[in-house]
């Protein structure tokens, strides 16, 4: 293995000489005292590797002794990744000792001694590739696949496989053979390089199966899709981390991956502290036991910080090649494009806009194109669905990593400070906000087989409800509530229905929080009828009163268990109320 | 800080700027202290023999020739139960005339919390002040900076609620504070009889300013001390951190690194979240809650101190003069308390929530009549009682010489609601309505 000495240091970006080839993001150890730091190649001149630690590098001298791994930053795959929590390069925080994270102690991802019961799905004889699933075993309540390991390239044959049994992730569970008749042993554990896609799959078509939320103000106007890809930007205070939890609560994925990427601890301690006590109504079992969560928080050492994002991923790829339907939060991918600017300004780079890296928009569209539906060898699908959260510096949509991530991004949920005042929640803002998934002919296929044939059809009325809406409020603004005509006014409390009660949601209120797609039909047809209803109205402070009854019923609706007695005594009280004014 | 037998003393200064200087030199540990002709330096940088170093005194006057010498640990602080009632300068030393303190050396800045270790938020501040207790409940173990214009007056408000808060120990690290300021915290600490539970790390407008950047980890190293070995609820007060992240730029600026956002060093964000993120509830009981002014230009937000303070702090309190009533009140609309739903109806009354919600929403509709007004429109009759209503709850409970309890705070508010509007103008749950308003409705 190469060796080296440590010849310079600026905080967290170390210079060492080597005594022997290194490559790109290859992983090495600081020798300090009895503690060794992880740290990682990121540029190489000539004999000196420019090294980022992952710690502080508090007391490091010159002349420290430096020795490299031989491989990348790299993630343990097997079963027990469920219901963890990591740091941002894969530590189990909860194996972690004393109150203070200490300095160069790294703890198992996985459980080395724990039995898991073993089934095999393939037999000796069986032609194999990177991927194949060869056997299974059941974690928490998902069945976990055991693959032959990504790492291995070409076709192999399944020589010996071992029979149904208790196993720990270390026992070799098959012996495959290579086209020359090597043998290769394979466990129930493999390592994969963080920072390179994991490829075991067929194809990646253009995805297509809408992705329920729960949440309205995405499903209702701005769906997204099993294996798309989204983002979430808005100023301080806007409820980005509300949002996000919401997401992983209410989505309908099979597993969650949180990246808790250089954000409040004390956000990461709510995950902690509900998740184990909410339940999945999917599962009916609670909510930790479909989730993973990578915690780098603020105060975490910066380069571990760029890692978790990646090492998320991984994890996420890792569950897609099973089958299965993940869904990967990061928050917030701001956080991590200021790592990349903290190494890029020590190593002295020629800075891009804000003194980002040059090559900001290449690393985030190549992070999120990592994303994606995807079919299997063996036919099965799998997808991640990747919302990030991005956190714009002065709340200006107009920075780069708002920018770069809008090119990678296809669905756009901008948060607005404007609706945060005015306490308009979830304050995604409707109008700027956009799905390009609506504009996918498979999609629109999909919707009007599962969802409804008027479904997309009702989304770009209310769109165009919402913007004529605006417009006459504007209007009404300019030249006084009596200077325009009643029907402006009729305009304008039309997109307020819609506003308030399909797109504003209670997320804290145990019915309201999470929304079935047939309840969001149901709602949406009749906010639909009502707003192409004929009503007559006098003057506009008519308008005014009359509309904000409608709202208040309906939003009791929003409250109420669905179809219920009460549900529909508001649904009569709403009938009663439209008599009044309705021109047959 | 005296130099030792056998040290050895360098004399060959290479290069000079206003916060920095650099020499050649062997064995040096990065975050290494040094006396550069008398004055503390720590390493900022290494290349091979050249060692760049930070003076804290600033380095007016030094020679090229002057000596150098390294200490050969990074900054401490001696931490034990005699940290109490003391006030110290930025590195650690006594500034009261009294002896120094004994006690272990701990080095400042240490490591994070593990998050798995940390306890969700849940106990109350109460301060007395309703525009806090009430709309912006402060809880232990969370950290909130006040936003405020330099005109405000932000260290009152801050010294009144340090004072209320039934802290254990409260800690005050003062950057930039103008001596006078010093002398008022002094001074209310004092008259409240309450030195014996301050600690203070100041450093004031006659002290270099690069010295600044090690009050915060004094003041949270102190402060990590009483929280963890001695499980205590340790309240910090830091002031200013406009000043602190400035004192950043100075040092950056000078070892020439590349600026980003309105000339912030770009790891801003970082700095600022290492010192906020030391705010901590303990499974133990022992808390840390910071309690900072991130002073404003204009009261622009979007600047890149208050920007990335926003992002890191759990909310912000903003403070403004409500020219009605001719009083500072703490602004309901622009402050926030992320923590508050972790307290709201659970240490307080159950209908805290609603009362909270539905005197703001009048409020709001007040300053909206308010607005109409002043654009030349009539007023409804609802309107003029929402402004009547509006001047009384700034009066009474927004503004910051309020000092009331918490089921008091909610009683008045029930007052004025039944004053002013009927039960549904407020629009607050029937079951509360049923309990609460005077009079039985």
């Amino acid at each position: 293995m190469t060796k080296g000495t440590v010849t310079g240091i600026i905080a967290n970006l170390v210079i060492v000489e080597v005594d022997g080839p290194v490559s790109q993001n290859e992983i090495c150890f600081i020798q300090l005292g009895k503690t060794r730091l992880m740290a990682e190649v990121i540029k190489v001149i000539g004999k000196n590797a420019y090294v980022q630690v992952f710690e502080s590098t508090r007391n490091l001298r010159v002349g420290n002794l430096v020795e490299f791994a031989g491989h990348m930053l790299e993630v343990s795959l097997g079963p027990g990744i469920l219901s963890k929590n990591y740091d941002g390069l894969q530590n189990d925080l909860n194996k972690m000792e004393g109150v203070f994270l200490k300095r160069g102690e790294y703890t198992n991802p996985l459980e080395d001694d724990k039995k898991w019961h073993f089934k095999p799905l393939a037999k000796a004889g069986d032609l194999v590739e990177a991927g194949t699933w060869l056997g299974e075993v059941t974690e928490n309540w998902i069945p976990h696949k055991i693959m032959v390991p990504f790492k291995f390239q070409g076709k192999f044959t399944i020589k010996t496989m071992v029979s149904a049994g208790e196993y720990t992730i270390h026992e070799t569970i098959a012996v495959l053979s290579d086209s020359e008749g090597k043998e290769h042993k394979v466990t129930m554990v493999q390592k994969w390089p963080v920072k390179i896609a994991i490829r075991a799959y067929k194809e990646k078509p253009r995805p297509f199966n809408m992705m329920e939320t729960g949440i309205r103000c995405i499903d209702s106007l701005n769906p997204i899709v099993e294996g798309g890809t989204g983002f979430t930007p808005g100023p301080f205070g806007t409820g980005k981390t509300v949002l996000q939890h919401a997401l992983s609560k209410h989505a309908e994925a099979d597993m969650i991956v949180v990246a808790a990427c250089g954000e409040r601890a004390n956000e990461v301690v709510e995950i902690f502290t509900e998740f184990p006590e909410l339940d999945d109504p999917r599962s009916g079992r609670k909510l930790i036991e479909r989730t993973t969560i990578i915690a780098n928080t603020s105060n975490m050492p910066v380069a571990a910080r760029e890692a978790s994002v990646y090492t998320a991923m991984t994890i996420a790829e890792y569950y897609r090649s099973m089958g299965l339907r993940i869904l990967l939060l990061a928050d917030s991918t701001s956080r991590w494009a200021q790592a990349l600017r903290e190494m890029s300004n020590r190593m002295e780079e020629l800075p891009g806009q804000d003194a980002y890296p040059m090559d900001l928009p290449a690393i985030i569209s190549n992070f999120y194109s990592r994303a994606g539906y995807v079919y299997l060898n063996n036919g099965q699908t799998g997808s991640i669905t990747f919302i990030g959260a991005v956190s714009p510096a002065g709340g200006n949509l107009k920075e780069p990593v708002t920018e770069s991530t809008k090119k990678a991004a296809r669905c756009f949920y901008a948060l607005s400070q404007q609706r945060a005042d005015s306490k308009r929640y979830p304050a995604v803002d409707p109008i700027e906000s956009y799905s390009k998934y609506l504009e996918y002919d498979e999609f629109i296929e999909y919707l009007n087989e599962n969802v409804s044939k008027e479904w997309l059809g009702q989304l770009l009325f209310a769109k165009n409800l919402l913007i004529r809406g605006k417009e006459a409020y504007e209007q009404i603004n300019i030249l006084g509530d009596d200077g325009v005509p009643v029907d402006y006014h009729l305009r304008f409390w039309k997109s307020e229905v819609f506003d308030f009660v399909i797109l504003q949601q209670d997320a804290f209120d145990k019915i309201d929080s999470s929304t079935p797609i047939e309840r969001q039909k149901y709602m949406m047809d009749k906010v639909i009828s009502i707003t192409k209803t004929n009503l007559n109205f006098d003057s506009f402070e008519e308008v005014n009163k009359y509309f904000r009854r409608i709202i208040n019923v309906l939003k009791q609706m929003n409250y109420s268990v669905f179809l219920s007695e009460d549900f529909r005594k508001f649904e009569a009280e709403l009938e009663e109320i439209l008599k009044e004014r309705r021109i047959s | 800080m005296e130099t030792q037998a056998f040290q050895k003393i360098y004399t060959r200064i290479l290069q000079i700027t206003k916060a920095t200087i650099s020499l050649e030199a062997k064995g040096v540990g990065y975050d290494e202290l040094a006396l550069v002709g008398g004055r503390l330096a720590q390493v900022v940088k290494i290349i091979g023999d050249l060692v760049t170093l930070q003076v804290f005194g600033g380095t007016e006057g030094i020679s090229t020739s002057a000596e150098v010498v390294f200490l050969g640990k990074a900054p401490g602080l001696k931490v034990s139960d005699d940290l109490a009632g003391r006030f110290f300068n930025a590195y650690g030393e006594p500034i009261d005339g009294g002896p120094a303190v004994e006690g272990s050396e701990v080095e400042i800045g240490g490591p994070s919390v593990n998050p798995v270790q940390r306890k969700k938020p849940s106990n109350m501040i109460f301060t007395g002040i309703a525009g806090i207790d009430m709309n912006n409940s402060l809880v232990t173990g969370q950290k909130i900076p006040f936003f405020a214009d330099p005109d405000q007056p932000y260290n009152q408000v801050m010294a009144i609620v340090a004072l209320r808060a039934k802290a254990d120990k409260i800690i005050l690290g003062g950057m930039g504070l103008t001596n006078d300021d010093y002398l008022f915290y002094r001074n209310i600490f004092d008259n409240a009889g309450a030195l014996d539970r301050i600690i203070s790390f100041v450093n004031t407008t006659e002290d270099p300013p690069v010295e600044r950047l090690l009050i915060p980890d004094m003041a949270l190293t102190a402060a990590e001390y009483f929280a963890v070995e001695k499980n205590e609820t340790v309240l910090v007060l830091l002031t200013d951190m406009t000043l602190y992240a400035d004192a950043l730029s100075i040092v950056s600026n000078r070892m020439d690194q590349i600026p980003s956002k309105d000339s912030m060093p770009g790891s801003l964000y970082s700095d600022l979240a290492k010192i906020y993120e030391k705010a901590v509830q303990f499974p133990s009981g022992g808390s840390i809650t910071i309690i900072a002014v991130t002073t404003l230009s204009g009261g622009d937000i979007t600047h890149a101190i208050p920007d990335n303070t926003g992002y890191i702090t759990e909310g912000q309190l903003f403070l403004r003069r409500d020219t009605d009533i001719a009083k500072v009140i703490v602004d309901p609309f622009r402050s926030l308390s992320r923590l508050k739903q972790n307290v709201i109806g659970k240490d307080t009354r159950h209908d805290h929530a609603q009362v909270m919600n539905a005197a703001i929403k009048l409020y709001a509709e007040a300053a909206n009549a308010k607005t109409k007004l002043e654009n030349g429109f009539d007023l409804s009759e609802f309107d003029v009682r929402a402004l009547d209503f509006a001047r009384e709850y700034s009066n009474d409970l927004l503004a910051i010489d309020v000092n009331i309890g918490a089921v008091e705070m909610l009683d008045n508010t029930w007052k004025l609601f039944a004053k002013y509007f009927s039960p549904a103008e407020v629009g607050i749950k029937k079951e509360f309505v049923d309990k609460f308003w005077p009079n039985g409705k």
